[in-house]
C-alpha cells in the first residue's frame, strides 16, 4: 500500500495499474510554500512539549512517594490520574470554554478579553499546558512503581546517618529513578515527529495556523478531506521515515545505556 | 537513633508540610477545571460568564442536563458509545489474552519471530491513507467493525500482559496442573485466567477508556450521524459551538433562549461524557502500579 506514495494512485486503475511517478509527490511537498513551516512547527511543538512535560511527572512522583499519609497519598494519585481518562474531544471543549474571550475562566481571572485561540503566539502554550494537565499525573505511575521497589533499608540507613528528607530524595530516590527517566526521555526523542493529531486539529483556527500548522494535520486534510491519496501518503511516509531513523538512533543508545527494556 | 530523631524532628515535620503543600497545590490545579465545569453545568450560563460561579452554582438548575438528555443526537451517540465500548472491550481483551499467553510460553516454536512481528507494528505503520485504503478495500467503511479490527490488539498492552504471565504466575502451579492431566487449554482457563485478574481488570479499563473516548476512527470510517459515537457528536457542540437543528426547532424562546441552552449543553455534556470513565478507574487504580511493574520488567 505504501507504494502509492510513488505512484499516481487512481482508485479506478488499482494500485498496480496506477502510473509510477517516482519522487514527484515528495518534490511537491518540499516545494510547497507551507512545507518549512509545517516541519518547523511539528518539531518545535513536540520538542517544547518534551522539554516542559518530561520533568513534571518525575518531580511529582518524588513528592508523592515521600508523602507519609496513605489516605491523602491515595487521594492525590486518584485526582492526578483523572484527566488521563477524559477524551481529547472533551478536553478541547474545556479548553475552548476556559479560553473564551467572553467570560472564559482564564479571561475572568486576568480581567481581559483575549481570544487566545486566534493568537498564534499562544497556541504552543495552550497545547503544552493542557497536555501537562492531562497526562503528567498519569506519567507518574511508572516512576511511582519504580520508587516502590526501592529498598526501604536505604531510607533507614540514610535516616540513621542524619539525612533530611530532601537529602534522601536526592541521594536515594533520584538515583533509583534515573535509569527509567533516561529510558523515557530517549523513547520520547524517538517519536519527535509524532504530534498528537487530535488536539492540534481541534484547536486549530485559521488565525493560529502560523504555529499550529503541523504535518499530521496536513496529511489528514490532503488525504481524507481532499482525497489526494498518493500525495498524502508521501507526506505521511516522510514523517514516518524521519521518526524511524530517530528511533533507530535512539534505540541503539538506549540498549547501551539502560538495562530496562520493554521489548 | 533517638538522638537523631530529636535533632531532625523539626525538619522532618517541616518537609512533610512542604510536600503536602506542594501536592495540595497540584491537586487543586488538576481538580479545579473539572470542578469548575461541574459547577457551571448546574448554573445559569450567563452567571458563569459573569464570573459568579468560581465556587458554587448560581441559580441552580438542571436544565442543561434535561437538554442533553432530550437531544436525540446526543442520545444516539451515547447509545453508540456504550455499544462500541462493550463490543470493543470484549474483543480487544480476548485478543490480548489469546495473543499474549502463547507468547509467554518459553517453548513456543517461532516465539521470537511472532514477538518481532507484533512489535514492528508499534513503531511502523503504513500511515493514515494506506490504512484507510486497506480498510476501504476490505469493505469496512461504514461498518462498525472498522472501529475494532484495525487496532484490535494494543501491542504495548499485549507485552504488559505477556510479561505479567511470565513474571507473576508461579510456574510450579502450571506444571502441577499439567502433571494432574489438565490440557493446556484447561490450565489456561482454570489457572492462568483466574490468577491474572489484576492485570485483566487494568486491561479492561484501558480498553473501555480507549473505546469510550475514541472519535477519530469513527470520523474517518463511519461517515454520517447515525453511527457517530458520543465524542464526535460533542464536536458539533463543543468545538463548532452549534446547536443541533432539533434543538433550534423545539425551543420557542427565540435566539437568546437558544443561545443559553447551547451554552448549558456544553457544560452538561462535558460532565455526561467524562463521568462514566472517571467513576470506573478508581476501582482498579491499586492495580495500575503493580501491573505496570510486573509488565515493564523483562521476564
Amino acid at each position: 500500500m505504501i507504494q502509492i506514495a510513488f505512484r499516481n494512485y487512481k482508485a479506478s486503475k488499482g494500485i498496480w495499474g496506477s502510473k509510477w511517478v517516482g519522487l514527484e509527490w515528495f518534490e511537491r511537498f518540499f516545494t510547497a510554500p507551507t512545507c518549512g513551516r509545517m516541519i518547523k512547527n511539528t518539531i518545535l511543538l513536540s520538542l517544547y512539549s518534551l522539554l516542559w512535560g518530561f520533568p513534571v511527572p518525575i518531580i511529582l512522583s518524588l513528592c508523592i512517594n515521600q508523602l507519609r499519609f496513605p489516605r491523602y497519598k491515595r487521594v492525590v494519585q486518584t485526582v492526578l490520574y483523572a484527566p488521563h481518562f477524559i477524551s481529547i474531544m472533551v478536553v478541547c471543549g474545556m479548553i475552548r470554554i476556559f479560553l473564551s474571550p467572553s467570560g472564559g475562566l482564564i479571561n475572568l481571572l486576568i480581567g481581559k478579553q483575549i481570544d487566545f485561540l486566534t493568537e498564534s503566539s499562544a497556541f504552543r502554550t495552550i497545547y503544552i499546558a493542557s497536555g501537562i494537565w492531562q497526562d503528567a499525573g498519569w506519567g507518574c505511575i511508572i516512576y511511582l512503581a519504580t520508587l516502590s521497589n526501592v529498598d526501604t533499608s536505604l531510607y533507614e540507613a540514610a535516616k540513621v546517618d542524619g539525612a533530611s528528607m530532601f537529602q534522601r530524595i536526592m541521594n536515594v530516590d533520584v538515583p533509583a529513578l534515573l535509569p527509567m527517566a533516561i529510558l523515557n526521555l530517549i523513547m520520547s526523542a524517538g517519536s519527535l515527529m509524532n504530534v498528537g493529531f487530535e488536539k492540534v486539529w481541534l484547536l486549530q483556527t485559521d488565525l493560529n495556523k502560523a504555529t499550529s500548522d503541523v504535518i499530521v494535520v496536513y496529511v489528514y486534510q490532503q488525504g481524507i478531506e481532499n482525497a489526494k491519496y498518493s500525495y498524502s501518503t508521501a507526506v505521511g511516509l516522510f514523517n514516518t521515515a524521519v521518526n524511524l531513523i530517530l528511533l533507530f538512533i535512539v534505540n541503539t543508545i538506549a540498549s547501551k545505556t539502560s538495562e530496562v527494556n520493554f521489548v | 537513633m533517638a538522638k537523631n530523631n530529636n535533632s531532625h524532628g523539626l525538619s522532618e515535620k517541616t518537609s512533610d508540610i512542604i510536600l503536602v503543600v506542594i501536592t495540595a497545590v497540584v491537586l487543586l490545579l488538576v481538580a479545579y477545571p473539572l470542578y469548575y465545569v461541574l459547577v457551571a453545568s448546574f448554573s445559569n450560563p450567563y452567571d458563569v460568564y459573569a464570573g459568579k460561579t468560581f465556587l458554587l452554582p448560581s441559580q441552580f438548575t438542571l436544565d442543561g442536563y434535561k437538554a442533553v438528555f432530550a437531544d436525540p443526537n446526543i442520545l444516539t451517540g451515547y447509545g453508540n458509545s456504550i455499544k462500541y465500548t462493550v463490543i470493543g472491550t470484549i474483543f480487544s481483551v480476548t485478543l490480548l489474552y489469546i495473543s499474549a499467553y502463547p507468547l509467554a510460553q518459553k517453548d513456543l516454536p517461532g516465539r521470537k519471530f511472532f514477538s518481532v512481528f507484533f512489535i514492528i507494528t508499534m513503531y511502523f505503520g503504513g500511515g493514515l491513507i494506506p490504512t484507510y485504503l486497506v480498510v476501504k478495500q476490505t469493505g469496512l467503511v461504514n461498518n462498525i467493525w472498522a472501529l475494532f479490527l484495525p487496532g484490535g490488539v494494543g501491542v504495548g498492552n499485549m507485552i504488559i500482559v505477556r510479561n505479567y504471565f511470565q513474571n507473576s504466575i508461579p510456574h510450579e502451579l502450571i506444571e502441577a496442573s499439567e502433571i494432574d492431566g489438565s490440557s493446556k487449554l484447561k490450565t489456561f482457563l482454570r489457572i492462568v485466567i483466574p490468577l491474572s485478574m489484576p492485570i485483566m481488570a487494568v486491561m479492561v479499563v484501558f480498553s473501555m477508556v480507549a473505546y469510550w473516548n475514541d472519535w477519530f476512527t469513527a470520523l474517518i470510517y463511519l461517515p454520517g450521524t447515525e453511527k457517530a459515537p458520543l465524542p464526535l457528536v460533542l464536536r458539533n457542540i463543543l468545538i463548532k459551538s452549534s446547536a443541533s437543528a432539533s434543538q433550534a426547532a423545539t425551543i420557542s424562546g427565540g435566539y437568546a433562549e437558544l443561545n443559553k441552552i447551547t451554552e448549558m449543553i456544553k457544560f452538561a455534556s462535558i460532565i455526561v461524557a467524562a463521568a462514566p470513565m472517571l467513576i470506573v478507574y478508581p476501582f482498579v487504580q491499586k492495580y495500575f502500579e503493580k501491573g505496570f511493574m510486573a509488565g515493564a520488567v523483562k521476564g
